[in-house]
């Protein structure tokens, strides 16, 4: 028994030192190779006599184990050493520029009109698109505006043809026309798009972009349309209280008519809306006149409703504080990567409207 | 339309302070565009003496002017008036001025080389006269104390500003506005006091209108007024007409304007002596001329209305007076004239002329037919109060009596379209004050219409009347209710929204350009579609619709290129047309990309944009739409404006008739032409329009879900073929032999050069190999490696390379 004792301590005193993995290989052989020493003592077994043997037996597996661990960890522990030092030369200065990406941006109107539709989605309205290039009678008579109307004047229309038939869509209003014309009520739509005046300055330019809003049914009146436009404007700020007026006004195609002005003031140099005692006009809205539901079939005695008409552009400008409408369509590779969002900033409900 | 609070109160009884009154008009409708005082801006026009008057040394006719303006020292003016002498009275306009009759706004200017400090003003400029020959001239005995005071009084009276809606002709004359506002409850309208005018004789100048078809004139009242004396117009005329920014020009001139500002009753006055004979009120015949009143000589059309006499047309009724006709200061007998013309043929004549005037304006909107007289009583008082001269009776010729228009009102109406209720003593009252005879039946009011306001033709019409009044704050806001009645968009509209912002993931600046465009670059990308010109463009490089989303895109490319970027990504996705009729327009992604990849990065070599960078961008957006990779083909055909060897179009299917897309490198003359200066220019378009809608969606997509847990073998050939064979063919060939079997094929290298004959290249391909239903074993492996290679030599012509 003493034999193996000594072995074993012995060999743990070894085991103690720094080794490498080939003095380790070595003090391995030594104990259990062909002629090791815990081998050899294995052999010594079969001599002894049979009430020695068992003790000594279990004395030996036990020494043996615990040799066995002591030198399983002492290579994991050299393995670790070798790692690291390897580890150590090969350090990188992480604080290099990554590779190289790339991050696209969406357009400020595209934003918006991402934000709109998804407010009012939210109130069952569905979207509805129509043509750029309009014939007259989508673009104003049908909607109540015939040809010796003096509104057509504050209209400055790009025209396609000498006979002034065929236009560039002066509003959004003639898909209201379009949609009704090729369905049943009740109607409850919004159509965003390109608009066209023939007018350029700070605040107006050639092309702009409206929304339309349509709500067609048998008992839609004012007080829907003030409810609808109140929680978009609410939605659309992300603000909980907004003040707003509604001043009676005309439109040849809403009867009563009104333009909507919402508060604001001016902090710091920069618009605030909600509050303040400053007005400022955002759109333009009405009931559907009863002769533009007879021009697309619908019986003004049954059905009644609201539209409205809002600038796309401006919403965009007085919410992200963009200054020059002009500036949306030059194309400055600074302004669409300052003003442009993020493609996975997707407007929604569950998600909020913007960051 | 412009008014002060005075003129206001002559209308109108009350009490109410003048903000409240402004935010009155707003509430029912005429909106406040501004409310100021009369004379701000009026302070820096100072009573002043010219001290020394000596010649400009560069100028004949320019004087320079030591002026007294009250201050220690005398200013400089330079000033080409030849009445500008030594001792002489006038109006001084100090720098910052703005001048009355154009809004100049003055500043330190240096004529011909010597600098002048403001300037001396004549009454033209002033607004006070027509007189604009040499700066003004103030009498002695009144303003020589007043040196350096200001020369206008300062007047305290407020103008306001509205701006009228095209269905409110009745609010273009003060009484209109005070009308609105009584029914509004903030005051009386006062009764119009007509003085009892002495009236002698009939009106001598026989008047008549024809029975032309479509005549544009359906009444027409006049009276002769004899023996006047033109003159300058009294001081409160003057400031009357000047309060509203017009020029006083003779006393019969300005009260035909006053009256017109006043009731909205447009007048004319004739030089009665100057009209031969008769008055006859007929259809033009093309080809007559006549000198206006703006010193223009109009030529006519067929069937315009016009005001004529035995030798010709005097002027266009409604519209402009002739100058043959008009009255001048030394004009003694006056023929007033008040009549009605026809918007429709009002409106048809000035389009057709081109000519704006404020009583076409007017005109245009509908005119009150029953204020003839009242037009020609109040006008007639005032020129013989004025003028003197004798008043003929009037003469009212007439085809149409214009009675007052009926409508049966549903009181219910009123609370089904506003959604509150108004009671009917209310709703009895604002229909009467606003001029309207109510007669009260069960649940129905019959009303007449008042003659001047033709906008009210329906019942819905008398709605608008009665909230407008009674204020739309009495409207309740209702919750919005969220039924749906459809998806909120539609599959191609989602395509839409998922293309842009998966285009834009890719690293594209989304921009957003007119749909119109510069036809020199439009031509270039135009191929064969139609030329669309704007009849009237906003400018001359506006001038048609884009054919193609390139025309911008190139054009904005260059000016950021310009502005000294380098590396640029630009997509836009919108409308192009391919013909004018409405819907004959596609909705296109147009995308280029300029420059290089990794420029100046410490780990990755920079390399030129190239056509493979696009052909990705294309492929990875059609497949995260939902587009199957392994059925898409390509081929090398695209537009003339992509470079032929480098650029290609995508079909979703090989049977597919149109292709969904083109990349590749942007033609080189089109850059030469453009004269756009990069490394690299490459673009691709997508066709939304012919992506066709998915057949399975998505839920039922994923359901099917399959694998393989059998083993996979990997296997690498190189295939020598003809140089222009094409890759897209051999991985056809390879993965038709047997679908179950072949997962995928990479290609890993493509070889020209050494060892391989000039007219060949060798393709070196990867391919997976597994079974759903068991795992290979060699044999089976080896069996598919004959078969491939067998193939592949049989149908393309090409060699295994050993």
């Amino acid at each position: 028994m003493s034999d193996i004792k000594k072995i074993k301590d012995d060999y743990f005193n070894k085991l103690n030192n720094d080794l490498n993995i080939e003095s380790l290989n070595q003090i391995k052989t030594e104990l259990f190779g062909k002629n090791g020493k815990i081998s050899n003592s294995f052999k010594k077994l079969g001599s002894l006599p049979n009430d020695e043997r068992k003790k000594f037996a279990s004395d030996l597996n036990s020494i043996k184990n615990e040799l066995q661990d002591k030198i399983n960890s002492k290579l994991q522990e050299i393995e670790t050493k070798e790692i690291n030092s390897k580890l150590e030369n090969e350090k990188v200065d992480v604080t290099l520029p990554e590779r190289e990406f790339s991050r696209g941006k969406i357009h400020p109107v595209s934003q918006v009109i991402d934000e709109i539709s998804s407010i009012f989605s939210e109130i069952g309205f569905s979207v509805e698109e129509g043509p750029d290039i309009e014939n007259e009678h989508y673009n104003f008579t049908a909607l109540n505006t015939p040809d010796n109307h003096p509104a057509r004047d504050m209209h400055d229309t790009f025209y396609i043809d000498n006979n002034k038939e065929l236009l560039l869509r002066t509003h959004t209003s003639p898909v209201q026309v379009r949609t009704m014309l090729n369905g049943k009520p009740p109607f409850k739509i919004i159509a965003p798009g390109r608009t066209y005046r023939s007018d350029s300055d700070q605040t107006h330019s050639p092309m702009f972009h409206q929304v339309e809003g349509l709500h067609i049914d048998k008992d839609i009146n004012m007080g829907h349309l003030k409810g609808c436009l109140n929680y978009f404007i609410k939605s659309f700020f992300e603000v909980d209280k907004i003040k707003m007026r509604f001043r009676p006004s005309h439109f040849p195609f809403t009867e009563p008519s009104a333009e909507v002005d919402i508060g604001y003031e001016i902090k710091d140099g920069k618009i605030v809306i909600g509050e303040g005692d400053k007005w400022l006009e955002i759109l333009g809205c009405g009931m559907v006149h009863p002769n533009v539901l007879k021009n697309v079939k619908v019986n003004p005695d049954k059905y009644q409703g609201y539209a409205f008409g809002i600038g796309i552009d401006r919403l965009g400008m007085l919410k992200y504080g963009i200054n020059d409408l002009r500036a949306f369509f030059e194309t400055d590779y600074r302004w669409l990567n300052h003003f442009g969002f993020d493609p996975l900033d997707v407007p929604s409900n569950y998600r909020g409207l913007s960051r | 339309m412009k008014f002060t609070i005075g003129w206001l109160k002559e209308h109108l009884d009350t009490q109410k302070k003048d903000n409240e009154l402004i935010e009155k008009l707003t509430d029912i409708g005429l909106e406040v565009e501004s409310f100021e005082n009369l004379s701000s801006g009026l302070d820096s026009f100072k009573v002043a003496k010219i001290i020394n008057a000596e010649q400009h040394p560069n100028a004949d006719r320019l004087r320079i002017c030591d002026v007294d303006i009250g201050l220690d020292d005398t200013v400089k003016v330079v000033c080409g008036a030849p009445n500008a002498k030594k001792d002489l009275l006038t109006v001084y306009a100090g720098p910052g001025s703005i001048i009355p009759k154009n809004n100049m706004k003055l500043s330190v200017s240096k004529i011909r080389g010597v600098t002048s400090y403001g300037m001396l003003c004549s009454e033209s400029e002033l607004n006070l006269s027509n007189e604009s020959e040499g700066i003004t001239e103030l009498t002695t005995s009144k303003y020589s104390d007043k040196i350096g005071k200001n020369f206008f009084k300062s007047n305290t009276e407020k103008v306001v500003d509205l701006s009228i809606t095209p269905n409110r002709p009745d609010c273009l004359g003060v009484r209109g506005i005070a009308r609105d506002l009584a029914a509004a409850g903030v005051g009386k309208l006062k009764k119009i006091s007509t003085k009892n005018i002495k009236k002698n004789g009939s009106q001598k100048i026989k008047v008549s209108i024809t029975k032309d078809k479509n005549q544009g004139c359906t009444v027409f009242g006049s009276c002769l007024i004899e023996g006047v004396t033109n003159k300058e117009s009294p001081q409160w005329l003057k400031e009357k007409i000047i309060s509203l920014g017009q020029k006083p020009i003779s006393a019969v001139v300005d009260i035909t304007n006053y009256v017109m500002l006043d009731l909205n009753r447009p007048l004319h006055a004739y030089d009665a002596d100057k009209i031969d004979k008769e008055i006859i009120v007929r259809n033009s015949k093309k080809g007559e001329t006549f000198e206006a009143l703006d010193n223009k000589e109009y030529k006519l059309d067929d069937d315009m209305c016009v005001i004529s006499d035995k030798s010709g047309v005097l002027g266009l009724g409604g519209i402009i007076g002739g100058t043959r006709s008009g009255t001048e200061i030394n004009t003694k007998n006056i023929l007033l004239e008040s009549a009605y013309f026809i918007p429709r043929s009002i409106r048809k004549t000035s389009k057709l002329l081109n000519i704006d005037t404020d009583a076409k304006f007017r005109f245009e909107r509908g005119i009150d037919p029953q204020s003839i007289e009242l037009g020609l009583s109040k006008a007639a008082e005032l020129i013989s109060e004025i003028c003197g001269g004798k008043i003929s009776n009037f003469d009212i010729q007439q085809t149409d009596k214009h009675e007052k228009n009926k409508i049966k009102f549903n009181v219910s109406l009123f609370e089904k379209i506003t959604g509150f209720k108004v009671n009917d003593n209310e709703t009895i009252k604002i229909l009467t004050d606003l001029g309207f005879e109510v007669s009260k039946e069960k649940f129905k009011l019959d009303l007449k219409i008042p003659t001047w306001r033709p906008d009210i033709t329906q019942p819905i019409d008398i709605v608008e009347e009665i909230v407008r009044i009674k204020g739309y704050e009495n409207i309740e806001t209702l919750q919005p209710e969220k039924t749906k009645i459809k998806d909120t968009l539609n599959a191609q509209q989602k395509l839409f929204h998922f293309l842009q912002r998966s285009v834009a993931s890719k690293g594209y600046f989304e921009t957003v350009t007119w749909s119109f465009t510069d036809s020199k670059i439009n031509k270039l990308f135009r191929e064969n579609l139609k030329e669309i010109k704007i009849v009237n463009p906003i400018s001359s490089d506006l001038d048609v619709l884009r054919n193609s989303i390139f025309t911008n895109l190139t054009f904005y490319l260059k000016k950021n290129l310009d502005r000294g970027f380098k590396d640029i990504s630009l997509f836009e996705i919108g409308p192009i047309f391919k013909g004018s009729k409405p819907g004959e327009q596609s909705t296109i992604i147009g995308a280029i990309k300029s420059g290089k990849v990794s420029r100046l990065n410490w780990n990755e070599k920079d390399r030129i944009v190239d056509v493979f960078d696009v052909k990705k961008d294309v492929i990875q957006t059609l497949v995260e739409a939902g587009y199957d990779r392994q059925s898409f083909f390509v081929r090398d055909k695209s537009p003339s404006y992509y470079h032929p060897g480098k650029s290609g179009s995508v079909y979703l299917d090989k049977d597919e008739i149109d292709p969904v897309a083109y990349f590749g490198e942007i033609h080189p003359n089109i850059l030469k032409k453009l004269d756009i200066k990069t490394e690299g220019l490459v673009g691709f378009e997508i066709y939304i329009d012919y992506l066709r809608e998915h057949k399975t969606k998505l839920k039922d997509l994923k359901t099917n879900f399959e694998y393989s847990d059998y083993q996979k073998s990997e296997r690498d050939f190189a295939f020598v073929v003809d140089k222009n064979f094409k890759a897209q063919d051999l991985i056809e060939i390879i993965s038709s032999i047997d679908k179950n079997l072949i997962r995928s094929i990479k290609i890993f290298d493509i070889y020209e050069g050494e060892n391989i004959p000039e007219d060949k290249k060798s393709i070196a391909l990867n391919v997976t190999i597994q079974s759903s239903e068991k795992t290979l074993e060699e044999s089976d492996l080896e069996k598919i490696n004959k078969l491939i290679i067998s193939t592949v030599e049989t149908k393309s012509g090409a060699k295994i390379r050993s």
